[in-house]
């Protein structure tokens, strides 16, 4: 579904150069919810605009469904970090998640029939009539959720959604997150700070070394597929992947990576152990 | 309603003080040019009649109207292409300063040479002088539509004109209004400036003959007679503001409580 091919983007301005991403190269397949976890200032988001067609790569390419991405491509949904600054506080929710489909050119029937199924959805029908900053943070998020969803894409992606809102809140958030990945079968790539969020969520997890970035390991989260909040995160296998994770991304912050044979059976390759 | 009251007595408490004061301070009044205050209301109904409404107050407004819509039109859009490109803007910015920078009064000689000394002239002379902080305040406005809202239009698809009326424009009116009610005070004062140069109706106009005429009391009804209308139209554009911009007083209020 979603290929990055030897992704590399440098910026350059006013006499300085700054190498974001090196080299990244993974796919997505269809249907998949990866997790992209790395240490904070190694290029997540600029590796998610590059892939969201906001940003022009130094070289490699992006392709969507086999082809190459140059601008916003309509398959594609964006969820920001910012919700107060990604939503439109001049229209009410209703709008805000209306907004997109307009510019797709659905009739007035078909609009309304997705903005109520993807308020639904979230949980927010009551307050399609109300505007974003009447909403506390949690819920402007799932507005942003729902405007993302109504828009019907094929892949969804997510840059730290979760970082401003409150931890119980955040708990919430990721489930309906989860919830909404099996129901609908959208293609999730999902980039997070938090490694248990990453480990929580993803059916496989990619981390990234410091900037200048590359993909340091992959990781399949062989964790069942309905977890909930209570017992997935105190089940053993979720605790020795998180450590993995954490080891690795310690190992990524001092340069190298990290090469503990106690933890060679979970690399991606490894056959699933449960 | 016991509120409402005295949010009302507040209102005109300040305003009814004055009217008393220069009331009984002008109430023995035997100075020409200081008539006491009765005279002046007393005249009033006599020198506003319908007649002058029609032939000196009308065309005014109308004037007024004209220019300011004028204004408002050109300086929305040239400040949206000015600051929706930075070239554009590094190329205008000196130019707009200086232009700014002349007094609106002063252009009135320079205008009438080219415009005659019409209602274009009049026009033209209002349009002038309030067209500076529309469009220096649209410019700003503009340019400041938050990086993270354009990246969210962009992925999503809206471009073009639907980014231009839903988002570039709607993030910049807090601005933009800011411009249009400093253009509108603009905008009553040379109106009324234009008519005393060259004119055969108008407030302006009229207020100037009274005072040439030695009617004092009635050109003091015309003083008054402006300083109502500045008032009743500030009300007007405050009415519109509140439900063109309610999402941004909203906004301001939540995030002042919540910091």
């Amino acid at each position: 579904m979603l290929d990055v091919r030897g992704l590399k983007k440098v910026y350059e301005g006013s006499g300085r150069r700054v190498e974001a991403v090196r080299d990244l190269t993974f796919t997505v397949d269809a249907g998949e919810l990866v997790c992209l976890v790395g240490p904070s200032g190694c290029g997540k988001t600029t590796l998610l605009k590059c892939m969201g067609g906001l940003l022009t790569p130094t070289s490699g390419e992006v392709l969507l469904g086999g082809r190459p991405v140059s601008g916003p491509p309509p398959g594609m949904a964006f969820v920001f970090q910012e919700y107060g600054r990604s939503l439109f506080p001049w229209m009410r929710v209703r709008d805000n998640v209306e907004l997109p489909l307009k510019q797709k050119k659905l009739s007035p029937s078909r609009r309304r029939e997705l903005v109520a199924d993807a308020l639904e959805s979230v949980g927010l029908t009551d307050a399609a009539g109300a505007y974003p900053w009447q909403l506390s943070g949690g819920m402007q998020q799932r507005v942003a959720i729902a405007r993302a969803l109504a828009y019907e894409p094929d892949v969804l992606l997510m840059d730290e959604p979760f970082a401003a809102v409150d931890a119980q809140t955040r708990a919430d958030l990721e489930d309906l997150v989860r919830g909404l990945w099996q129901q609908r079968g959208i293609t999730i790539l999902f980039v997070t700070h938090d490694i248990d969020e990453a480990v929580y969520l993803g059916e496989r997890v990619l981390i990234l070394s410091t900037s200048p970035t590359v993909v340091q390991e992959q990781l399949k989260v062989d964790l069942p597929a309905e977890r909930d909040q209570l017992h997935t995160r105190v089940a053993p296998r979720f605790a020795e992947l998180r450590t993995h994770v954490y080891e690795q991304i310690q190992a990524a912050k001092r340069g190298k990576a990290a090469d503990l044979e106690d933890v060679k059976d979970m690399k991606a390759d490894a056959p699933p152990t449960h | 309603m016991k509120n409402l009251a005295l949010r009302l007595f507040f209102v005109l408490a300040l305003p009814l003080i004055l009217v008393i004061a220069w009331w009984f301070a002008s109430d023995s009044s035997t100075d020409v040019y200081w008539p006491p205050l009765h005279t002046i209301l007393t005249t009033f109904p006599d020198v506003w009649t319908g007649e002058r409404l029609s032939d000196d107050v009308l065309p005014s407004l109308l004037r007024l109207l004209a220019g300011y819509t004028a204004a408002a039109v050109v300086g929305v859009a040239l400040g949206t292409v000015i600051g929706s490109y930075r070239r554009v803007r590094a190329v205008c910015e000196p130019v707009l300063e200086f232009l700014r920078a002349v007094p609106p009064p002063v252009l009135v000689p320079v205008i009438m040479l080219f415009a005659g000394i019409g209602d274009t002239m009049k026009i033209a002379v209002i349009a002038s002088g309030c067209v500076w902080p529309i469009l220096l305040n649209t410019v700003e406005g503009v340019r400041a539509v938050d990086s993270v809202m354009s990246e969210t239009a962009r992925s999503y698809g809206i471009t073009g004109s639907a980014r231009l009326r839903h988002v570039v424009l709607r993030s910049a009116s807090p601005q933009i209004f800011a411009g249009l009610r400093q253009a509108l005070s603009i905008g009553i004062i040379l109106m009324v400036i234009s008519e005393m140069f060259a004119a055969s109706n108008g407030l302006g106009f009229t207020i100037v003959q009274f005072q040439r005429n030695f009617a004092i009391p009635d050109m003091w009804t015309g003083i008054l007679l402006l300083g109502l209308l500045g008032f009743v139209l500030s009300v007007l554009f405050r009415l519109v503001e509140r439900q063109v911009l309610g999402w941004y007083h909203g906004l301001r209020d939540t995030s002042r409580r919540s910091s």
